[in-house]
């Protein structure tokens, strides 16, 4: 087990719900990010999830697409990404760190060679958007051997016979995709998600964790009741977009201010 | 090479062209495309639906297309004899009603009843308003701002056929991001709502529907020459953006050895500046638009922006099937640079009277080329896709002239 089962397994234990929280690297600047992951652990998120900044980021609502065009101004690659994640490692040996992003950039590096260096970054699972199960199986094989999991969405569209499928080849936790719509997106429908999350547990023992939709403590508390956890990401994000203007220094207390009242409302 | 190769064989089951192809979208969409999948498996045997689109392409599209000796362009190019498919004279000017026609039925048999479409030069985007407008279906065509500055004459012939027109304003915006918005709300309103593709990419099953409805160009072309001439042509010549047209004419005679075949990417300000469009001749595989294919990206395998002067081939990926085909050395691909696609546009339209669009003009510029090293007894089929009225705002801002 690796740090993503060992934290949710402890979580479980304690009988909280994880906050898993989505900021994109180099957002704003690439200098930001690493003092951005050390407040989020701080106000009390459990996982981080770190974007990978793409040029076209299809799953994305207009906040994160923002977050990617500003973080690829400053040129922020995935080899960049890592070695944000290699500099938090260094006072973080504890939280698990995801990198969720899209294939292309992985590709271009090459499965090993990634599966290698996020490795030896401290990374502990990726997320590609873009890449099933029936695309992905050569990638979870190359992840596996590395220990780092492999982590896949569960959508309200997916029929039981791709949940099965994306059982087999998951690793860390199910990420369920509350809604139809790109990330940000504000119709959350919590029975639905009820409903779904019966029939992903009869055929995983993997934890799941809610996302897409969820603004604030009320709807992660409300979204997170039937899972393990929440996934917090464009309300970071627009929240931190508010520091622009070079007022970086303010960064962290946004942070901590959004994610305490998250990470206070799911202990409640 | 080719003899060995089944060529109706692919994709294979799971939607591949060897390496190329696939399904690489988010989960929300799978169940779509399965749905896709499964429903065009089924309509295409369906004989009220091919009915349907034999009846639409005679009658409406005004199928078939002409093949036109093109003597005096021939004669003063003083090689191969140059025959032109004329998709410029189907209803709206363009190839892409052949596919549009198609995909709108598939919609119209699935329930579906919202079409969204992502266009470039706006062809696909009117094609797809028209037979909206035909159906009754609702319709939103993405287009990014930079396309609908400089295809502003098609935006308004979109907006007079009843759609809706939204501009995209993120990344490059071209047509690679007007895709990327077209798969955000088909992702949002993907219950009620077909995604109608305008080139041969795309997850799977686009790459295999849009060839396969494109595919009535080769056809057609191949019966026409034979009765015209007694024999195959020598050669076929298409440009290439996401390369539909090009499927279009070649893969109804990619079994025919004897033709060789020529896909004419853009080559912008030359392939040597950067700026251009050329992902198979300088591009390498990739992942974008959920297909595995050629792309122009970077080190760090971001998606890179690209220029041409005719907007429907200004696209970083290509169809994954041509992609394929350059492994194979089945095709071979080439470029054309602005300036050598303008001289064709002009000499087109002075020495034979057809004004072909900046797209096919980059054919036409290679076709010449081509029939130049060849005999008068050989044949150059060229893939005129479209006309060339849509552009001429364009050339007039390039001579310096205010219309
Ligand atoms: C006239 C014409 N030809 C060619 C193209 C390029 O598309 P494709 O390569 O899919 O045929 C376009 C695209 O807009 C077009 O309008």
């Amino acid at each position: 087990m690796n740090r993503i089962g060992k934290k949710l397994q402890a979580l479980k234990d304690d009988g909280r719900k994880a906050l898993v929280t989505y900021i994109v690297a180099g957002d704003p600047t690439p200098e930001t990010t690493v003092p951005a992951m050390h407040a989020l652990v701080a106000a009390g998120a459990d996982i981080l999830e770190i974007g990978v900044p793409f040029s076209d980021p299809m799953a994305e609502g207009p906040v994160i697409q923002l977050a990617h065009e500003r973080a690829l101004k400053h040129g922020t690659s995935l080899r960049d990404t890592l070695n944000m994640v290699a500099e938090f490692r260094q006072q973080d040996a504890d939280t698990p760190v995801i990198l969720m992003g899209y294939a292309n950039p992985i590709e271009k590096m090459g499965y090993d060679g990634f599966a290698t260096a996020a490795k030896s970054a401290g990374v502990d699972g990726v997320l590609t958007v873009d890449l099933p199960p029936e695309e992905a199986s050569e990638f979870t094989d190359v992840l596996r051997a590395q220990q780092l999991e492999n982590i896949f969405l569960i959508a309200p569209t997916t029929t039981i016979e791709r949940q099965r499928a994306i059982a087999s080849q998951a690793g860390g936790f199910i990420y369920y995709v509350s809604l139809k719509g790109v990330t940000g997106a504000g119709h959350l429908d919590i029975a639905s998600v009820e409903q779904k999350l019966t029939e992903i547990r009869s055929l995983t023992e993997l934890p799941i964790c809610v996302g897409f939709g969820i603004k604030d403590g009320a709807t992660a508390k409300a979204a997170s009741a039937p899972a393990s956890g929440a996934v917090v990401g464009s309300a970071i994000v627009s929240a931190m977009a508010n520091a622009e203007d070079g007022k970086y220094d303010s960064i962290p207390t946004i942070i901590s201010d959004i994610v305490s009242e998250i990470r206070a409302s799911l202990d409640s | 090479m080719s003899s060995t190769i089944d060529f109706n064989q692919y994709p294979d089951n799971s939607g591949h062209f060897g390496p190329y192809g696939g399904r690489f979208v988010s989960e929300t969409l799978m169940h779509a495309l399965d749905e896709l999948e499964a429903n065009y498996a089924r309509l295409k045997a369906d004989p009220e639906l091919q009915a349907e689109f034999d009846r639409d392409l005679a009658h409406y599209v005004g199928r078939p297309s002409p093949l036109y000796h093109a003597e005096r362009w021939s004669r003063e190019t003083g090689g191969a004899q140059i025959y032109l498919k004329r998709e410029d004279l189907n209803h709206t000017g363009a190839h892409k009603i052949n596919n549009t026609i198609g995909q709108a039925l598939l919609a119209k048999y699935s329930g579906k009843t919202r079409i969204i479409a992502e266009t470039g030069a706006g062809q696909h985007g009117v094609a797809s308003a028209t037979v909206c407008a035909r159906l009754g279906l609702e319709c939103h065509v993405y287009m990014g701002e930079e396309d609908v500055r400089r295809q502003a004459l098609n935006v308004y012939r979109m907006k007079l056929l009843g759609a809706t027109v939204h501009p995209v304003s993120s990344g490059s915006r071209t047509l690679k991001d007007a895709m990327n918005e077209a798969m955000r709300d088909w992702v949002t309103n993907v219950d009620n709502t077909f995604y109608i593709i305008g080139t041969c990419a795309g997850p799977h099953p686009y790459p295999e529907l849009v060839r396969n409805f494109q595919s009535v160009i080769g056809r057609e072309a191949r019966t026409q020459c034979l009765e015209m001439t007694g024999k195959l042509p020598d050669a076929l010549v298409a440009c290439v953006g996401g390369g539909s047209n090009a499927i279009g004419l070649f893969h109804p005679m990619l079994g025919d050895e004897s033709v060789a075949m020529y896909g004419v990417e853009a080559g912008g300000h030359g392939v040597e500046t950067g700026e251009h469009a050329a992902p198979l001749t300088v591009g390498v595989p990739g992942v974008l638009h959920g297909n595995r294919t050629y792309l122009m990206e970077d080190e760090d395998g971001q998606i890179i922006e690209t220029h041409s002067v005719s907007a429907g081939l200004d696209y970083p990926g290509v169809g994954p099937e041509h992609a394929w085909l350059k492994d194979q050395g089945r095709v071979e691909y080439v470029t054309i640079d602005d300036d050598e696609a303008l001289v064709a546009f002009r000499k087109l339209t002075q020495i034979e009277g057809i004004m072909p669009a900046l797209e096919s003009s980059h054919a036409l510029a290679y076709a010449e080329k081509l029939a130049a090293t060849m005999s008068p007894e050989q044949i150059v089929l060229v893939n005129l896709s479209g006309r060339g009225d849509k552009d001429i705002l364009t050339v007039a801002e390039i001579d310096g002239i205010t219309v």
